[in-house]
């Protein structure tokens, strides 16, 4: 087995693991498994990077040119805000909602092939770069905002039905889930706009048009405009809250179709390989 | 020795013949004297609060023990005996340790998990200590009982959630806003547990308060005892927008808070969240309001079903504290057995041995090949100096009478034999 394929098969595992003790977690009485979740899925994460940086260097190019590296480096991104939340504001139960995406994402990407391609002439160019990791973050911080939409319809259900239960204790406060989610959906919305512009400025230097209609284009601007209309929703309307949460797992939705959908069933020059 | 609890609690007793036994003010005082200078009782503890009554006490013998206590809370307050018989109870040994755990880890309170509980029992241990009415055994119960009762706390739920209406409120003010200082709070009307609630929330951090009642002067007078800011009923639609916290707690007889309202409301203040709390009987605000988005509704009922599943949970959770409490008395059970003259005295000359030997080789190897009488003598040697060190100690531990518990845990501790800690 190659070293890469050995190292994404190990983080694959660690995240499954996490992923196990992350819903036990939302069971159990006990605080014990909380830390055995972050750990575990630092333990992938560090097999994750190293995978990574083993493609890296054999190939020579940023690992993101066949949908099992994109899929792949969109999950590292997804872990990486993941960290970094748990680490700023210590929610409750944060690992047992995001693992869950994160091991999906990763047994996906494991089902298409792995072997390392070599880089287009037309992808060779700084605005590549540039383009493609604005939008893997941008779309790490909806797959979050989603996550955390998810964590408050839950935790609002049990405080609207007003039946309590262990789990509502152990969920974090219905303001601070609906803060986090409109701060990552403002993270998210300018990397995506930037991703799309650079987008843009970099077909206009490979084809010499900044526009050619090519599904991905197309919903990614579907995209765009979901989350455009979220945050004017919010912000002229007051859609906070539950409707948020709803509008940000929805668009979450249409991020992954974009991602999966369009690559594997429409055709276009997006279409990795 | 043999421990002893005697005593009554609001199982057993009706709150009459509550506070005619409790020992409050000076007379807890007088009560440790009397237990202290008497013969039948070693060491003595009282504990008495609103819902309990108990003398914990280390015996000689434990029927003679219990009899004389019970005649001793007759006597001391002047109650015949057939009235305090029915509502005493006896534990001796074992049950007595349990007991004791039990109390201190609030599993015999009214409320199981309450939190005043341990804090009076450390109190009128630390009491008893000063009073030099504890000794040895009693000391070691005692801080066994608190550490049992933070092992139950943190190892089990049964503290954790709310089991009384404003906890409650607070509780769920909590998961709906998390952080409750940058918070509005106003306050309809009044009464005991609306005000109690209040407090509550203040004491969690709510700042800004505000107060409203029909009679302003109520209003004004309230606001001051809150630090808050009165506001005239007639403006109450108005000022709500600002609110996120409501506690209503009037008497009319109507709604006096329609959806409609309501939803004008929320429309003013973007739909941010507003917590309502309805507590009056009938209900001052619409059910209703509880379909809008953002808005969380609760009435008295509401809030009693909270608090129902809670203690329903806390009382499972007392299960998994009970199996800790029998493995605790059970530990605390082979420290007292330890506390017999003759497993010390075998424990004392068992060390001593085993020192003995251990320099006794160490010293042969140093000095190297020996003849054997050489050998002898040194071996001769060492015996003579390590039973001349242990004789003393062995003849006190075999013919002291008084305090011998005290001498054993002394003898233990000197010589290093307590192989059981905490």
């Amino acid at each position: 087995m190659e070293i890469n394929v050995l190292l994404f098969e190990l983080a694959l595992t660690f995240y499954l693991l996490s992923t196990i003790t992350g819903v036990i977690e939302l069971f159990r009485r006990r605080k014990a498994t909380s830390n055995a979740t972050r750990y575990l899925a630092i333990i992938g994460f560090l097999f994750h990077s190293a995978n990574i940086v083993v493609r890296y260097i054999q190939g020579g190019h940023i690992p993101i040119m066949t949908i099992h590296e994109a899929s792949s480096f969109f999950s590292w991104c997804i872990l990486l805000l993941f960290f970094f939340h748990e680490y700023r504001y210590r929610l409750g139960l944060l690992g047992s909602f995001i693992m869950p995406i994160v091991f999906i994402l990763m047994l996906s990407s494991s089902i298409f092939p792995r072997e390392i391609k070599a880089l287009s002439p037309v992808l060779k160019s700084y605005w590549f770069g540039i383009h493609v990791t604005l939008a893997f973050v941008g779309d790490a911080a909806f797959a979050m905002a989603c996550g955390i939409g998810i964590m408050y319809l839950v935790q609002e259900r049990y405080v609207k039905s007003k039946h309590l239960s262990r789990l509502f204790q152990k969920l974090p406060s219905l303001e601070t889930l609906d803060a986090i989610n409109y701060h990552l959906i403002t993270l998210g919305f300018p990397l995506l706009t930037l991703a799309i512009i650079t987008g843009a400025i970099w077909a206009n230097t490979a084809w010499g048009t900044f526009w050619r209609w090519d599904p991905k284009e197309v919903w990614s601007l579907i995209t765009w405009l979901i989350y455009a209309l979220l945050l004017h929703l919010r912000l002229s309307y007051g859609w906070r809250g539950r409707k948020a949460s709803i509008l940000s797992i929805g668009g979450f939705l249409f991020i992954l179709f974009t991602f999966f959908g369009v690559s594997l069933v429409m055709k276009g020059f997006h279409v990795f390989g | 020795m043999e421990i002893l609890v005697v005593g009554l609690n609001h199982k057993t007793a009706p709150i009459e013949i509550r506070e005619r036994v409790a020992f409050d003010g000076q007379k807890i005082f007088d009560a440790l004297r009397i237990l202290r200078e008497s013969e039948v009782v070693r060491e003595s503890i009282i504990l008495s609060t609103c819902n309990r009554v108990e003398v914990y006490a280390g015996v000689k013998d434990g029927e003679d023990g219990a009899e004389f206590i019970k005649g001793f809370f007759s006597d001391f307050h002047n109650i015949p005996r057939e009235l305090l018989d029915k509502s005493l109870y006896v534990y001796h040994g074992a049950e007595a340790i349990r007991h004791i755990f039990r109390v201190s880890s609030s599993l015999d309170s009214m409320i199981v998990g309450e939190p005043q509980i341990l804090g009076q029992v450390k109190d009128a241990f630390s009491l008893s200590l000063k009073s030099k009415n504890t000794g040895v055994v009693l000391n070691r119960l005692m801080e066994k009982a608190s550490s049992v009762a933070k092992r139950i706390r943190t190892e089990t739920r049964i503290a954790e959630s709310a089991v009384s209406i404003s906890f409650a409120a607070v509780e769920l003010a909590k998961k709906i806003f998390g952080d409750l200082s940058v918070k509005s709070f106003m306050l309809i009307g009044a009464g005991e547990m609306a005000e109690l609630a209040t407090r509550h929330l203040i004491n969690n951090g709510v700042k800004d308060v505000s107060v409203t009642n029909r009679t302003y002067e109520r209003a004004e007078e309230l606001a001051r005892e809150f630090g808050g800011r009165p506001v005239r009923f007639d403006n109450l639609l108005d000022e709500l927008k600002h609110i996120d916290i409501v506690i209503c707690s009037t008497g009319a007889p109507n709604y006096i808070l329609t959806k409609q309202d309501l939803q004008r409301i929320m429309k003013q203040r973007k739909q941010k969240p507003m917590f309502i709390i309805d507590i009056s009987v009938p209900r001052n605000i619409d059910p209703k309001i509880n379909d809008l988005d953002n808005v969380y509704l609760y009435d008295i009922d509401d809030l009693q079903g909270v608090i129902e599943l809670n203690i329903q949970a806390r009382n499972r959770e007392a299960q998994k504290a009970e199996e800790i409490v029998t493995a605790e008395v059970e530990s605390f059970l082979r420290w007292k057995a330890s506390l017999s003259a003759v497993p010390t005295i075998v424990a004392l000359r068992d060390k001593a041995e085993m020192i003995r030997k251990g320099e006794l080789e160490k010293a042969l190897r140093k000095l190297g090949p020996l003849g054997e009488e050489q050998i002898k003598t040194i071996d001769y040697l060492t015996k003579a100096i390590v039973n001349k060190l242990v004789h003393p100690p062995t003849v006190a531990l075999k013919f002291e009478q008084e305090d011998k518990d005290e001498l054993i845990a002394t003898i233990r501790k000197l010589y290093g034999l307590n192989s059981e800690k905490g």
